[in-house]
């Protein structure tokens, strides 16, 4: 086990920089998912933690060694890639045993730490296939048997649950996280799917064009988002913006969404957008906070329902607001129509102010 | 009852679209048998025509009277007799064979570990390289047997089958190596990367990973220098003389045609045994074959 230190990490593909001054701690025993969309330079940093692709600035050290320049089979790394990389001419059990036979373990030791692999991963009967014979599931978990088989300092995971369906996914995130419980090796897992996040992660690295938008536990992530992407980014489905201005109404800090939605700030928030008063700003607030419960003595505001999507125990509601189209959820017994008009609450306690003008999270 | 018969309606039409796709699919066979048939029939005359050839005798070869196209005098084997006993047939297949171990040992070696290098290292330039080893191949060998005649001669290789051993490869390296560099890079990336976090070096992944996995291309690649090696004419034309050095292509042609007179029965006999070879790889290896021409085909 180790911990990762990242510093002042770059890489440049010709003239394009794909990773532009990370600086990450992972400490010992840790999960850290690194989040973001297609092209923000989540893979490249893995890769670079790997040794499959060059630094072209900053220190990657590994459990306090400097490994730069150390080739990745001297780095004590293991990693499970997106579409397996399973050898297709060698059995389940030669797949698992390639790395240790190729650091010339003895027989009987190979023959052991694979069976142990094995039988945490529940594969012990499929060692002897060919991984043409194995489903998708099982051939995620022959390549991390591949990687937990030698034991390493840390796992890198490059988007393993990808190539899966929504319900294997679902069955292989646990899985990941009880080898993880069982084993506590510090791991580095990539994914564009922040459901995979939140629900793996000790802390996530949220990235957003070559650069961290915000470190921190799932928790803190959702409830304090610092930028105005991390907000849009954590959450599904995403936090509904909207246009309003901080205006002072009786003595309270008020946030005015045109003239129908006047939503009175948290008293606790007074120090921190007083500066911002009289200013254009963005509100920011989930759909979960948008609902047909009353909150306190608030008026409700009537909406046109675009359309809804039933999920069983919830209903989001689409609707248009301020010319902006929103979500809201209720629950499935007040049944809103398309076409018809229904009554949201706007939870202001749960809602975040934005500066428009730096994206940032006040 | 108008629900019904529009169900009925629509039931009658998915039927007769289903007879109709039916039909569709008994003519596609019928046509592509009917083209096979015809394509076989086309590509197994010559074959046939030789195999009858070299069973008839002298005579009824001759005779203008008799079908060519089936035995009437009788089955003889003397047109292989002759050939194995009193003609130098043997020399020329030993020759042969040991010209294409050699060719395709020095193709294959040479050609994978080129075509790993230039779909794997990346290096600089080694797209312009890949392209211009497909070039090369493109040089018909009727340009390049003056130059190499030349070349040959001051090794002093001249009248020795090892010269074969040495030019061959001009011809068998370049397509033998695009077709790896095809087949390597079907090999997803992630494949090379998995095995070097498991601690491969680039030979142990050529040996381990890349051979075993592109099998297919590594026969396909086989297949074809083992039949340039041969089958190819001119090369030996040109640079050899001597029976004991002679190999089969040019060695049959020479021995059985004295001037203008032609030996068809033994030219024919010849002919088949030096065929078979081949013949016989191509029939065990075909799916291999197929399978690595394809693939170089389409993902190279």
């Amino acid at each position: 086990m180790a911990s990762v230190s990242l510093t002042n990490l770059h890489k440049s593909f010709d003239r394009t920089e794909a990773v532009r001054g990370i600086n990450l701690e992972i400490a010992d025993n840790e999960f850290v998912v690194l989040v973001g969309p297609s092209g923000c330079g989540k893979s490249t940093t893995l890769r670079m933690i790997a040794g499959l692709e060059e630094i072209t600035e900053g220190d990657i050290r590994i459990g306090g060694g400097l490994v730069n320049d150390v080739p990745p089979k001297d780095r004590n790394i293991a990693m499970v890639f997106q579409n397996y990389a399973l050898y297709p001419h060698m059995t389940v059990f030669q797949n698992m045993s390639f790395g240790l036979r190729l650091r010339k373990y003895p027989k009987d030791e190979i023959q052991r730490l694979v069976a142990d692999a094995a039988e945490v991963l529940g594969i012990t009967e499929l060692l002897q296939r060919r991984p043409k014979q194995l489903s998708g599931g099982q051939r995620q978990r022959v390549a991390m048997g591949r990687a937990i088989v030698r034991d390493p300092q840390v796992f890198l995971f490059d988007e393993p649950l990808s190539n899966l369906d929504a319900k294997l996914r679902g069955q292989m995130r646990i899985e990941i996280k009880r080898v993880h419980q069982y084993l506590k090796t510090t791991t580095v897992y990539v994914t564009h799917d922040q459901v995979e996040a939140m629900t793996l992660a000790d802390r996530v690295v949220v990235m957003n064009n070559g650069l961290i938008e915000q470190v921190g536990t799932p928790s803190e992530l959702y409830h304090q988002p610092k930028t105005r992407f991390v907000a849009g980014f954590i959450g599904s489905p995403a936090m509904n913006f909207l246009n309003c201005k901080l205006i002072k109404d009786s003595g309270n800090l008020v946030a005015s969404v045109g003239d129908t939605l006047k939503l009175q700030m948290p008293a606790d928030c007074d120090t921190r957008y007083d500066p911002y008063l009289g200013r254009d700003l963005v509100l920011g607030i989930r759909p979960e906070h948008v609902h047909e419960k009353r909150v306190g003595n608030e008026i409700q505001t009537e909406v046109k329902v675009n359309f809804i999507e039933p999920l069983g125990m919830e209903t989001m509601v689409y609707f248009t607001f301020n010319g902006v189209e929103l979500c809201g959820r209720v629950s499935p017994e007040a049944d809103p129509r398309p076409g018809q008009t229904t009554f949201l609450s706007f939870d202001a306690e749960k809602t975040h102010l934005i500066d428009p003008e730096n994206d940032q999270v006040l | 009852m108008t629900n019904i018969t529009r169900n009925n309606g629509a039931l009658n039409v998915l039927l007769g679209s289903k007879t109709s796709q039916h039909v569709n699919r008994r003519w596609a066979l019928f046509a592509s048998y009917a083209c096979l048939v015809v394509f076989v029939i086309f590509f197994l005359c010559p074959p046939f025509y030789m195999l009858v050839t070299s069973l008839k005798t002298n005579a009824e070869i001759a005779s203008l009277a008799t079908t060519p196209w089936i035995i009437e005098q009788g089955v003889t084997t003397e047109h292989y007799a002759h050939l194995l006993k009193e003609t130098a047939f043997l020399t020329y297949f030993k020759n042969t064979v040991i010209v294409a171990f050699f060719v395709v040992a020095i193709t294959m070696v040479v050609s994978v570990l080129a075509a790993y290098a230039l779909s794997r290292l990346g290096f600089w330039g080694s797209g312009v390289i890949a392209t211009g080893v497909f070039l090369v191949y493109l040089v018909p060998d009727s340009l390049l047997f003056i130059p190499l005649f030349k070349i040959v001669g001051g090794l002093g290789l001249l009248n020795s089958y090892w010269v074969l051993v040495l030019v061959y490869p001009t011809l068998t390296v370049p397509f033998c190596t695009w077709i790896m560099i095809g087949y390597f890079a079907s090999i997803p990336k992630e494949l090379d990367e998995a095995a070097l976090i498991d601690g491969a070096n680039h030979i142990q992944m050529l040996l381990k990973v890349f051979i075993p996995v592109a099998l297919p291309g590594l026969i396909a690649a086989t297949i074809f220098a083992f039949t340039v090696s041969w089958a190819s004419f001119l090369y030996p034309l040109a640079y050899i003389y001597s029976d004991n050095q002679m190999v089969l292509t040019v060695g049959t042609v020479t021995t059985l045609i004295k001037g203008d007179v032609f030996h068809w029965g033994g030219l024919m006999a010849g002919a088949l045994l030096a065929a078979a070879p081949p013949v016989i790889l191509y029939a065990f290896l075909m799916d291999y074959y197929i399978a690595g021409l394809t693939s170089g085909a389409t993902k190279g």
